[in-house]
Formats: structure tokens, sequence, C-alpha cells
């Protein structure tokens, strides 16, 4: 029974990476079928998709602006997950974070880049922070469940932002837009003319902290042991309420400051999308791309910002209409979750036939 | 015998099956016959059961043959196995709860009428008189959700025998039973093979095997050991058997009297999940250097009471002393810290995190404590350094610190929490199912390290559905029927069947009435 223990920790992790990866290749082969079908040369296109990042420094530093917030709400999905939280409210969160720089980013005027900008990030952050915390509180107070009032939280975000911005806070004549935000607090762009900037730092350094949060303090700790046994944690004196608000309010933490980083680095305002911006739901698709580990949030994040700016490209240069991209990501995605599923289900299986009788079944329920 | 001159009903020859990196299965021969109840004994992962779920088509031997009435048959289906007339009852029972008896039984064979309706009057009919056939006390129109653990066991055993079984596997049937249940299981398995039927009975408890079987086949690593007729051998030899040695049955228990109070209930009331009264007033002392044995049927208060003491459960009314400080109102983690430690009765479910490493599971309850933390971080050489010794103190088969508790097998897994929990020095360790599911071996350990909380001067809280168990390690004992404690009795004084009278709301003369 003991064969292969030692290894199978890493070599677990590197099964995911293979499924990730041959998922993402059977994604991209259903994609040329797609585009063979519509009568277009899928390597033409496929070339226009890469050279669209790599083709240039322009492309690649534009590319970096779509990866930058979809790792922050990769990271804010996982980790509400690691914890067992299920935020669909990263878009929520980070329209939150949004308003917050951007409120932050105009009204105080004379203060050095920086304090403005570490202050309107964490504006966003702190938004973000609360914008989560609430659907946290609500579970951990109510057992009201988190999936359906993060989605609503959401929808509160995006039509009190509306009402801010066509209002109180309108700051142009006619658009629905804030005022712009001081040269204080905006990120520095490092590939000019891109809009390429420092937040995409500020995202991999996140990431690191995630994991020094998740794998190397006792909060981490005790997250965890939530997120994978709520009942053995609670055995263990672990406050599990607390640990929901808490993980709650570090996700839409990290969201918030994708809004914040978004504003500052990218847009100098706020403005209203008229909907919602599809970060926050790309942001579960990268954590569960990522298998909810920072590092593969960034991985997962730099396949989805990749295709997100090749669409444009493989438009203009192979015709091929950028929708078919839609079909990839969703391939991708769908592969993962498929190979997955069919992995998790051959696991059980041997699982609860070999339980039958070489480990202990008295116990029961170990079917979770 | 003379059945046993008669082609045997089910022969398994040459029997091999292997799951990656063990071999379940060693060319087991076997021969079943009808009319008899036989035993499978065998520990904990001995593969008795992987041999019946064979049997039952749920998985392809590697090698050998299946013989049914001396005809060899390809079982690929528990489908195949109902058409050669083979039924099996599941250790956890497949019953849909909100449906009636005579619904659950014919579940999947439903009489019907004119083609597309459902005859319920004749299904009711047909388990009648199945029923009456066997000396089956059920009523077919009750709901399952309604009925006894015991009642639900012969709606299984009903089911299989609508299906027309002919050779019936029941595995761990006791497992759930009452002292008087299991007698009663005894009748109907008797009146069973007295019919004709094949009963093979699958179970790792000796007593239970000698009172109920014909002839018993013990099973050690895959292989049988023998195969005996009851009535020539004992338990002293087929423990050997099973387990390959010598095997003490009775621990040596000094007598010793015991100290100060350390933990006392007074008037406690607690609900359960469903907001009904669990717990209906406990009044309960426990000194230092006893066990104190709670008994009953399952579902009658003890999980609650243990959880009321650890802190995972509010109470209503009352209150909890420990060391004389009222900590009724104190959470989990103070209370552990201040002494109180516990081994969930679940230990899959509340011991342990089974994704967790061995190592992060060591601390899980000391985690925030020096030298684990440090600051916020958390001080993972510590953690690595403790788990080991904890492994190695006590004697955790594993294969290293950071694999998971889930590939730990039962018995290395409830070493492990017993480790981590006495290892912090409790002064009361509350013990739920201590044993549960566990195979001999594994049982002498934790019996063993309870025997040393108490010559330590600490108390033990001692929750089982074993009355041996309890018999055997208590210094005094108390019965829980539906929420609260109906009598006290010494070990020595009672016996099981006393007990079981007890459980089940009886009264005895001799009983203390604690109310």
């Amino acid at each position: 029974m003991t064969i292969n223990e030692t290894s199978a920790k890493t070599g677990h992790q590197l099964e995911r990476l293979w499924i990730s990866l041959a998922a993402v290749g059977l994604a991209l082969a259903v994609g040329a079928v797609v585009i063979i079908w519509a009568g277009r040369s899928p390597l033409l296109a496929y070339y226009a998709l890469w050279d669209a990042t790599f083709g240039s420094w322009r492309g690649f530093g534009e590319a970096l602006v779509s990866i930058t917030p979809l790792i922050f709400t990769g990271l804010s999905v996982a980790f509400a997950f690691r914890t067992g939280l299920f935020n669909i409210g990263a878009e929520g969160q980070l329209i939150m974070g949004q308003m917050g720089a951007a409120v932050a980013g105009y009204a105080f005027a004379g203060l050095p880049a920086a304090v403005h900008v570490p202050l309107a990030l964490l504006s966003g952050a702190l938004l973000g922070a609360l914008w989560g915390g609430i659907p946290g509180v609500l579970k951990a107070r109510l057992g009201a469940h988190e999936v359906i009032n993060t989605i609503m939280m959401n929808y509160i975000a995006l039509y009190f932002t509306h009402y801010l911005v066509i209002g109180p806070l309108k700051g142009h004549s006619y658009l629905p837009v804030t005022k712009q935000v001081l040269d204080s607090a905006k990120l520095w762009r490092f590939i000019p003319p891109t809009r390429a900037n420092i937040g995409v730092f500020a995202a991999l350094f996140m990431a690191l902290v995630v994991y020094f949060i998740l794998w190397r303090t006792t909060l981490g700790y005790e997250c965890r042991a939530v997120g994978l046994n709520p009942d053995a944690a609670e055995y263990a004196g672990i406050n599990v309420s607390h640990k929901l608000v808490v993980s709650m309010m570090i996700s839409g933490g990290l969201a918030g400051m994708g809004g914040a980083v978004q504003v500052l680095g990218v847009q100098h305002r706020f403005y209203d999308m008229f909907g919602f911006t599809g970060y926050g739901f790309d942001g579960i698709a990268v954590a569960l791309l990522g298998n909810n580990h920072p590092l593969g949030v960034i991985a997962g994040a730099s396949l989805f910002g990749i295709l997100a700016r090749g669409s444009q490209n493989m438009q203009s240069m192979a015709q091929v209409p950028r929708q078919i991209i839609g079909i990839v990501q969703a391939a991708v995605v769908i592969f993962v979750t498929g190979e997955y599923a069919v992995r998790r289900f051959l696991e059980r299986r041997r699982i609860s036939v070999s339980a039958n009788d070489f480990v202990s079944t008295t116990s029961g329920r170990d079917s979770r | 015998m003379a059945v046993l001159n008669k082609q045997p009903a089910v022969e398994l020859k040459g029997i091999t099956k292997t799951f990656p990196g063990v071999v379940a299965n060693d060319g087991i021969n076997i021969k079943f016959h009808a009319g008899e109840v036989h035993a499978l004994l065998g520990e904990n992962g001995a593969g008795k059961t992987t041999l019946m779920n064979i049997l039952y088509g749920l998985y392809p031997p590697d090698s050998g043959e299946i013989l049914i009435e001396g005809i060899p048959h390809t079982i690929a289906s528990p489908l195949d196995a109902l058409k050669l007339g083979i039924g099996m009852v599941h250790q956890h029972f497949m019953l849909v709860h909100p449906f009636t008896v005579a619904e659950n039984i014919v579940l999947g064979e439903e009489p019907s009428q004119k083609r597309w309706f459902l005859d319920m009057k004749r299904a009711v009919r047909d388990v009648e008189k199945l029923s009456a056939q066997y000396g089956f006390q059920v009523d077919p129109n009750a709901k399952v959700q309604d009925i006894s653990v015991g009642m639900q066991q012969r709606v299984e055993i009903l089911k299989a025998l609508y299906r027309g079984a002919e050779v019936l596997i029941l595995d761990e049937p006791t497992a759930v039973l009452t002292p008087q249940e299991v007698e009663e299981l005894r009748q109907i398995t008797d009146n069973l093979a007295k019919t004709g039927k094949t009963i093979i009975f699958i179970t790792h408890k000796l007593q239970e095997v000698m009172a109920m079987s014909q002839r018993i086949t013990v099973i050690q690593k895959g292989r049988v050991i023998d195969t005996v007729r009851t009535d020539s051998t004992g338990p002293v030899e087929l423990a050997r058997m099973m387990v390959g040695r010598d095997v003490v049955f009775k621990l040596a228990k000094k007598e010793q009297a015991p100290g100060s109070t350390v933990l006392r209930l007074e008037n406690v009331h607690a609900e359960d999940e469903r907001g009904l009264d669990a717990l209906k007033g406990i009044d309960l002392e426990i000194r230092r250097g006893e066990i104190v044995g709670i008994a009953g049927i399952d579902g009658n208060g003890q999980r609650e009471l243990a959880e009321v003491l650890i802190g995972a459960r509010r109470v209503n009314m009352g209150r909890i002393l420990f060391n004389g400080q009222d900590v009724t109102a104190q959470g989990l983690r103070t209370r552990r810290e201040l002494g109180i430690s516990s081994i969930p009765e679940d230990r899959r479910q509340r011991g342990l995190i089974l994704d967790f490493s061995l190592a992060e599971n060591a601390v899980l309850g000391k985690h925030h404590q020096t030298p684990f933390r440090k600051g916020i971080r958390q001080n993972i050489e510590a953690v690595r350094e403790y788990g080991c010794s904890l492994l190695a103190r006590y004697d955790v088969r594993s294969a290293g610190i950071s694999t998971t508790a889930g590939s730990l097998s039962g018995g290395n897994q409830q070493k492990l929490v017993v480790g981590r929990e006495l290892d912090s020095d409790p002064d009361i360790l509350v013990a739920a199912q201590p044993t549960r599911g566990l195979d001999i071996g594994a049982i002498e350990f934790v019996h063993q390290k309870l025997l040393e909380q108490r010559m330590q001067g600490k108390g033990v809280l001692l929750i089982s559905l074993e009355l041996e168990e309890l018999l055997n390690l208590s210094d005094r004992l108390l019965v829980i029927y539906e929420g609260r404690l109906v009598a006290e009795v010494l070990p020595q004084d009672t016996s099981e069947g006393e007990l079981g009278l007890l459980m089940t709301g009886g009264k005895k003369a001799a009983e203390v009435n604690r109310v």
C-alpha cells in the first residue's frame, strides 16, 4: 500500500502540470478545427496569436496589461478556494477597488508618489476587502452561501459605481467617468508607448505574498485546514467563522488591488463600462487552471492574457473572428475540468474499492 | 455434518487479486455449503471484503475460478451475481430512507400491473409472505427512516431474498447492532440456513463468530490460514490464526483508588443539530486515575456529550467544572490549553485532515503554540521535527513525514490521533469510539494507552459501543439512554446482557437511578 508514496506529492504536481498543458494543446486543436471549418488557415491564425504578444516589445507590453488584472483576480479566487470558499465576487471587488483607487488617486493633491501610489493601491484593496468581507460575515454568521451573495455583491458594485460616476463623483461634463488621477498616483509605465506598468510587479509580488501566507504562516495553515476539513479544524480549536471572514477579506483585497492597478496604471480614472469587466470571472478559470496555486495562477493568467491580446491580431491578420479565442478559452477550461473530473472519478473508484478492505471503513462518511 | 459431503453451493478456487502494491487475495480456496453459516474471519485489511466483492461481481479476480453448484461462472457484475442467486448486504446500508420497507425491498424489481403501473398492493403482499416465511418481523408499510438499525438490516436481507438469493453475504453485520439485535440476527441466519440457504458472514469479532457460525475460515494477509468447525475451536486459537501471534485479551489493570475530581458536569442540557434535546440533564463526575465508561446504543447522546465536554457544542443549561473552574463558556481552544483532550469518534472526519501531511496533522490543535509559531509565521522546521518524533514515539507506520494522513491505514491514523492528543499531557481524555474499525493489534495499542493515562492519574471518559471494551477498561460504567444517564454499574457486577437491557431503557433491580 505504501509504494510510490514518497514521490507521490511531486508526482502529483507534475501530473497536474501535464494535464494543464495537454488541455491547452487540445483546446488549440479544437480551435484549429473551428478555424478550418470557417475556411481560414489555423497556422496563420496561430501565428498571428503568437505574434501579437511575442512579435514586438509593444505587443509584449500590452500583453502584460491584459495579464496583470487576471493574476490579481486569479489569486483572489484561489485564496478563497483554499479556505473552502467559492468567491464568484472578484468582479465586484475589483470594481470597488477601481473606484477606491480612482478617488484616492485624485482626491489627495500634493503627496509624493512614494506615498500616493501605495495609498491609492491600499484604498482599492481596502474597498475590495470590505466588499469580500460582507459575504464572508454573512456566511460565518448566518450560514448564507457565499456563491449567491458574492454574485449579488457584483451587481451592487456595478450599479453603485454607476450611480457614483453619473452622480456625486462625476468628473467630466458629459461622460460617466471620475476625474483623472493625479500624476503622483500613476504607476510608472516602463515599456513606452505601451501601457505596461509596474502593476505587473505588484501582481507578482502579491503571488509571493499569497504563497507565504498560505504555506508559511499560522493563519494560512488554519485557512487551509478549514478549506480541507472544517470539522477537524473546529475540533482542533480553530475559529472557523473567523477564518471564513478573514479569508474573504484577503480574497477581496487581492481583487480590489487588481482594480486599483488597472485604474492607476492603465485607465487613470474610473469609467463606467456599462457592464462587467470580465476579469473577475476569468479569474475563476485562471485559478482553476492554476490549481489554486500562486505559480499556477501566474501561468493561467498569462495564458488567458496572451489569448485575449492575440484575438484582435488574429482578426486583423488572419481574418479569423476573435470569438474563436473565446472558444479556445472555453475549451481549455472544459478540458482541464474534464480531465480532473475523469481522474478524480477514477481515483474515487480506486479508493472506494480498496478502501473496502485496506483502509478502515467503519468511520464511514469519507465521501465528501 | 452431512452437508459437507455434498456439492458445495459456492466454491472459490485459487482466487488471486492484486492491487497496486498489495496482494489482497493470494490463491484463496474455500467451499461454502448450503445450509450453513460460514464465517470469514480476519483483521481489517486481511482481504475478506475483497474476496466477497469478487464473488459479488464488483471486480474481477486476476486468476482463479468461481464455481456455483459445481459449474464455473464468470461474475462480471452484481447483476450477474444476483442472477446466480448471490446477494450481499453491505456494511453501510443502501436504503432509500423516505420510502417504506416494501418500496425499498421491491426497488428495481417492482411488480407492475398493466405494464406501466406499480402494483404496490402486490409488493406489500409479497413482502409479508417473504418475512413470514423466514420469521422476520417487519412492517412493510413503515418508513425506513422510522425503523431501528437492526430492522433496516432485516430489510436489506429481505431485499436480497426478494431477488431470489440462495447465497447471502453479510459484511460486518453486527457492527451496528445491540447484543439483543445480534441475538435476533443469529436466529434469522439460523432460520435461513435451515431452509437451505448459504450464509457467508464477514467479521473480525471473535465472540460473534463463535456464537453464529458453524464453520470458520480465517484469512490473514490475503491467504487462507485454515477452515475449522466452530465447535472444535475457541477464541484464543482463532485470534492466534487471525493475527499470527498470541494476543493479550485482557490487559492487566492494577487496582488503584481514584483521586480528586477533575471534571464535573452539573445538570447539563444540550441540543443536537436538528434542535432536539440530545442531553437532558447530565450529572457526571470523573476523578483522577479512573476510566469512566459510557455505554449506550448509538445515537443516544454520546456524541453530544463528547462535544459538550470539549467545547464543540453549546450548553443550554447546567455547567461544566474542570479542576474546580467553570469552563462552560470556554471555547475549544481554551479547554484544550487547560488540559481537555479528545479522540474524536470519527478520525477521518474530525480527528485528521486527510489531505494534510503527517507533520501538519501532528501539530493540529497546538499549531498556534510555541515552538510551532514564530510571530505570524509557522515554524516549518519545528513542525517537521515534532511530527517525526511523534511518529516514532507512537509507532505510526508511514512512508514519510510528508505523506498525507489519508495514505495511512486506519490503525496508523488512529495512532497518530491518539499520540497527538496524549502528547499534550491532558488532565482528561475524552475518547469516543477509540477502537472503532481497528484491528486487534491497534486495539491493543489504544487500550494500553488509555490504561497508561489512568496509571498516571489522569481522568478518562471512554465512550464506546463495544461492551467488551467498556467492561474490560472501565472502573465505573454509566449507561446513557435518550440523553440521560440512566444507570451506573460496576463492570465486575454486571454482564453484557444486563447492559444491553439497560441500554434499551429497561430497568434492573440492581440499578442506581441517577435522574
